[in-house]
Order: structure tokens, then sequence, then C-alpha cells
């Protein structure tokens, strides 16, 4: 039994909302680097190179890569032997993304659905909780732009239209899509489960770092294809034309029911922004 | 085409009769920012005989929301939003003598006609590239709705905003023809 204050929780959420915000990834800046090799529009790798320059003055200065600075996404994975004390795990949270969203001069993007009126703090986050063997606390930040989240999809497709049809649909998602959700994108795909647990196995494949296998070799085989189908589009990076739609596919399946196909695409732009710590 | 173009604003239209799709363009001096809430409020002024809070004729809008501003910055991360909501004002606009738009994705039919009856281009920025667009803006002002915060219009003094020429005066759209030059025929009969 160990315990966990959660102010330290708060702590670790504030800095990894900044943090995730300023400093893009290792992978998706090689990921550019391999596009820029490939890409054979010129105005193509002049947006790629605009790209990465953007990453390094916002690493360099700590300012925002992007102004939406998105909906506060939080996973954590709690060790079974933990025990938090010191408050609300879940208010401990909102304050961390109250100051973080404060101190990084973050912009406040959550309002009410309907009134439009702005909530002032980016409070409520998203918060996705699996308890896990052990007694340590992950946690990672995945803040996520509207543009994107827009252009993502669950459906409920028939189980005869198989494979073939998941791979039609993701194609044909990102066409329809064109240059809403800022290419180059990556395309999170969620196979099986149900309804709500499809959207989330896509979510979390945008966790996946770019450049990685696919551990299932099946799957593997088959991000690979739609990667490959969907940069014959030649929507481009920014929709103006070219070979790099989406820097990479990214599948997570698990069993669903008998009678289901459930499919989520979550799309994700170029600001691939995750960040975690380890309490 | 990837030499850049120099433009001072406001812009006439001759600055804008020789910009051809998929042009790299260097905007310097002053630009307008407006976003939804904004653009609904001229239009609105507009339709009702007012006077709009800022002189519009030759003078380019960009969509955008951008972050607070650091101390020592003029302008938080400041990257383009999407424009097509914007699509249902931007005529009227135009036919006041709006003679630019920044912002990212297509426009609708009925904007890109009234950009060839009243002589107006529509630039793309880059989408996500909010810290470099940033640092081509020398000062900012807000000159109109305060209350609208991160949506309240502003006057930017830019210096080199780098853009991309997306609409032309003469109808042509970089969004589509762009694809059709890069678009390639499917491996599998599945699609």
């Amino acid at each position: 039994m160990r315990e966990v204050n959660v102010r330290l929780i708060t702590e670790k959420v504030r800095n990894l909302c900044m943090e995730a915000n300023t400093d893009l990834g290792e992978d998706v800046l090689q990921a550019f680097d391999r596009a820029i090799e490939k890409e054979e529009s010129p105005l193509g790798v002049e947006i790629l190179k605009e790209l990465k320059e953007n990453a390094r003055i916002a690493k360099e200065e700590k300012v925002p890569i992007c102004q939406d600075t998105g909906f506060a996404v939080i996973f954590l994975e709690i060790g079974q032997e933990v025990h938090l004390v010191g408050g609300d795990l879940r208010e401990a949270i909102f304050e961390g993304v109250r100051q973080g969203y404060r101190d990084g001069y973050l912009r406040n993007s959550v309002c009410h659905p309907f009134t439009r009126a702005n909530t002032g703090d980016n409070t409520p986050a998203i918060i996705h909780t699996d308890i896990v063997p052990g007694e340590k606390v992950k946690i990672q930040v995945a803040p996520k732009g509207g543009g994107s989240e827009n252009m993502s999809r669950v459906v409920m497709l028939t189980p005869s239209d198989g494979v073939d049809g998941m791979k039609r649909f993701v194609v044909q998602r990102v066409k329809e899509s064109g240059s809403n959700p800022c290419p180059p994108t990556i395309v999170g795909v969620g196979i099986g489960g149900t309804f709500e647990e499809a959207a989330l196995l896509a979510k979390k494949s945008l966790l996946r770092p770019l450049g990685s296998k696919n551990p299932d070799p099946e799957l593997d085989r088959l991000e690979a294809e739609i990667l490959q189908e969907i940069n014959r589009l030649g929507i481009g990076p920014q929709g103006l034309g070219g070979r790099t739609t989406s820097l990479a596919v990214h599948i997570r399946m698990m069993p669903c029911h008998i009678a289901s196909f459930p499919l989520a695409v979550n799309i994700q732009c170029h600001a691939q922004r995750h960040k975690e710590a380890v309490i | 085409m990837t030499y850049p173009i120099r433009l001072k604003t406001p812009l006439s239209d001759q600055d804008v009769e020789k910009l051809k799709i998929g042009d790299r363009v260097f905007i310097s001096g002053i630009i307008y920012t407006g976003r939804d809430a904004a653009h609904k409020r001229l239009f609105d002024l507009l339709k009702e005989g007012k006077d709009l809070p800022f002189d519009i004729q030759g003078q380019i809008i960009y969509y955008v929301g951008p972050t607070p501003a650091k101390p020592g910055q003029a302008l938080g991360s400041a990257g383009p939003t999407t424009s097509y909501r914007m699509d249902a004002y931007s005529p009227t606009l135009m036919a006041r003598g709006l003679k630019g738009m920044i912002g990212k994705g297509m426009r609708s039919d009925a904007v890109k006609e009234a950009m060839k009856k009243h002589k107006v281009v529509y630039f793309a920025a880059t989408g996500g590239a909010g810290a470099l667009l940033a640092k081509r803006v020398k000062k900012a002002e807000v000159v109109a709705y305060e209350d609208l915060g991160p949506e309240a219009i502003q006057k930017l003094e830019v210096e080199d905003l780098p853009v991309i020429v997306v609409n032309d005066v003469r109808g042509n759209d970089l969004y589509v023809e762009g694809m059709k030059k890069y678009r390639t025929s499917p491996v599998s009969p599945a699609y």
C-alpha cells in the first residue's frame, strides 16, 4: 500500500498541459523528415518545413505550437496498491488543468454546448482511468484540438461489410475531411468492442509513437495498406495537394458482439501532442 | 512559384489581379482579425446601413482566435481557423471593399463568385504553425468588441506574414487543383 497525495497529481497535470502544448515529440519531427524525403509537391515540402520550424520556435520560446490548445484529455493508470489521499482525484486533475492553462498562456476553449458560453478555465477535462497492477500512478495528458476531432466518426458497420468495408470507410473519411483537420494527419482506428469502446480504442491508438510497428502483424499490414490508399488521395499537406495526406494509421482492435462490427476513426492533426509522467 | 511576392496593405485591384493560385506571398502592414462572432456583428451593421468600426476599404481580415500573449509578445500563438464558417458573411464585406482574407480550408461557391466580382484574394496560412505566425506580428491592438475576448477585432501590424494564394480573382482554387494534380489511382478493387 502506497500513499500518493493528489496535490502531486495536480502539479504533474499542470506541467504536462504546458509541456504538451510547447514540445512536439521527437517521433513527430522524424515523421516530418521522412515525409519531406518522399513528398513530390514543392509547396508540400515547404509546408512540412514550416511545421518543423514552428515546432522549434514553440519549444525554444515555450509558446504553444497551435492556437487551439485543445480540450484536456487525460489518461490515468493507477496501480492497485496506491491509496490516493489529500482530496478528490477529479477535482485535483481539474485544478491541474486550470493552473496549466493559466500559467502556460494557453487558450480556454471549453464552452456550453447550447449557449457557447466559455467555462473560463478550460475545465472540465476528460479523464480515462485504468486500474492496473502495481503501486505507480502514470499520467498522460493529450490535449485534443477541435478541428481534427470534428472530422472523427463512430459507425456500426455490418459484419458482412468485412475488412474491405472497414478500409473503405477509413479512406472515405479522410477524403471527405479534406483540408479541415490540418493535414498531414495521423489516423487512429478503433475496431470492435462496443460503440463507446471503439471510440476509446481509436483515441488510445493515437498515443502510440509515430514510426512504431503494430505488434499484431495483420494489423501492421492493414495500417500500411490503408496509409498507402490515403496518400493516393492527393490531398497533401494543408490540403493544397501532395503525397503526404497522412503520416500514419494506427489500429487497435478487440473482440466485439457477434451481431456487430463497431468502427471508430479518430483523426489527429500533425500537432500530435502528448506528454506523460509517472509518480 | 516558391519565391515570395511581398505585398503591403492596403491592397489595390492591381495588387490582387497579378496573384495566381500557389503564389507564396509575404504580407506586411496592417491586417484585422475577425472570426465567427465579430463577422456576425459586422454583417448586421452593414445590413442596418451603419458604419463599420474600422475602414474596410483595401483591407485584409485574418480568421484567428489567438492564445493569450505572453509578456514580451505582441500576440499569442496565431494560426488560422477554418474559413467556411465565415462564408455567409464574406460576400457582404467584399462588396464594401474587403480585398483579402486569410484562413484555411475551402470556401463556398458564393464566396468564390464574390471574389471574382469584387476582385478579392483568399490566402491560406499554415494551420498549426501558431508559434511561427505569431512571431510575424509586431503590434496588436483591440479596436472593437473587446467583450468577445479572443474573438475581439484586433488591428495587427505584421511583417512578412507567410501565406499562400488559394483563390485568385479568376475563380481558380488551389484546394481543387492541388488534389487533382497529386491524386493517383487506387491499388485495390476495394476502392
